[in-house]
């Protein structure tokens, strides 16, 4: 008796196709169409080169940020590397070609300096090491009050910093594209290097997050 | 062109209004700071941004301010950053 009404949502098939458009406004979307098409008629680009360069934006994830994270916590020489020259150090260590990149600068948070990443201009982010920004950081609410009150926003993250620690809030306005380097957790000496890129999340490589362990 | 500051340096961000492309935000207008690192030269997005080359090319700085400069009212332990083109910053004495 109690379950004997119809509940639709319960019937969606859960292969149906997607019908909505995702937010993308129509006439965006037709004048990427247009401008497209326009372009590989043109041989400016082919229609592969389009979906090589789609592929290789979504094979960007944190993931790989990770790993390097990991990599400058085990070898203090590859961190200094990173800290000094990060496209050359990451370049090397992913085996991935960063030329058409923009350029990457690493910052360490330490006991006495935590660094939160943002671009109060437009959404620019470190993209070949974390992939696609999450749409909080592209938000005008994220880039216009972490500039204005940082505690209070790495608060609503659940980032809890004692007074004493700096807040450096690094305003991605040109060339550089910046990546947190977090404080390594207390008690994973004994972990390998996958283990240790495990524990990196993304929010502590843009540095609104510290990680479980890291404070003490 | 030859970066005309080097780190430790005290500097100043012009004040000026322009009504075209740039990527010198607004609330770091007429603020001073102190240049934490050089990047080295790159095109002046001023003129990419209208289909030029970008040249001369710019020396781009990191350079660090003070929660105060820049909110006048003070905040503990609070600094930001921003990478400024040599042709925004002056030297200040």
């Amino acid at each position: 008796m109690a379950h004997d009404h119809v509940h639709p949502h319960h019937d969606r098939d859960p292969h149906a196709p997607v019908n909505e458009s995702h937010g993308v406004r129509p006439d965006s979307a037709l004048l990427e169409r247009a401008l497209r098409e326009l372009l590989i008629e043109k041989n400016i680009f082919t229609a592969a080169d389009i979906q090589h360069q789609i592929e290789l934006t979504e094979s960007r994830k944190p993931e790989l940020g990770a790993r390097v994270v990991a990599h400058a916590w085990a070898d203090p020489q590859y961190k200094a590397w990173l800290l000094k020259d990060a496209k050359a150090a990451i370049e090397n260590f992913l085996k991935i070609d960063l030329d058409l990149e923009p350029e990457l600068v690493v910052v360490e948070n330490t006991r006495e300096r935590h660094h939160v990443i943002c671009c109060t201009l437009c959404s620019c982010y470190p993209r070949a090491v974390l992939g696609i920004p999450p749409a909080w950081y592209k938000s005008p609410e994220y880039r216009s009050r972490v500039v204005i009150e940082p505690r209070a926003v790495l608060a609503e993250f659940g980032t809890t910093l004692p007074d004493d620690i700096e807040i450096r809030v690094v305003d991605s306005t040109a060339n550089m594209r910046y990546m947190v380097l977090p404080l390594r957790p207390s008690h994973t000496g004994q972990m390998s290097e996958a283990e240790l890129a495990a524990l990196v999340t993304r929010d502590s490589m843009i540095g609104v997050a510290v990680l479980a362990g890291s404070q003490r | 062109m030859r970066p005309r500051f080097t780190p430790g340096d005290k500097v100043r961000v012009h004040a000026q209004e322009v009504a075209t492309h740039c990527r010198t935000p607004y609330y770091l207008r007429g603020k001073r700071g102190v240049v934490a690192r050089v990047f080295g030269a790159f095109p002046n997005p001023e003129q990419l941004a209208y289909h030029k080359i970008g040249v001369p090319y710019q020396p781009l700085y990191q350079v660090t301010f003070e929660y105060a400069e820049v909110w006048g009212r003070p905040q503990r332990h609070t600094v930001i950053t921003a990478d400024i083109y040599q042709h925004w910053l002056e030297s200040d004495h």
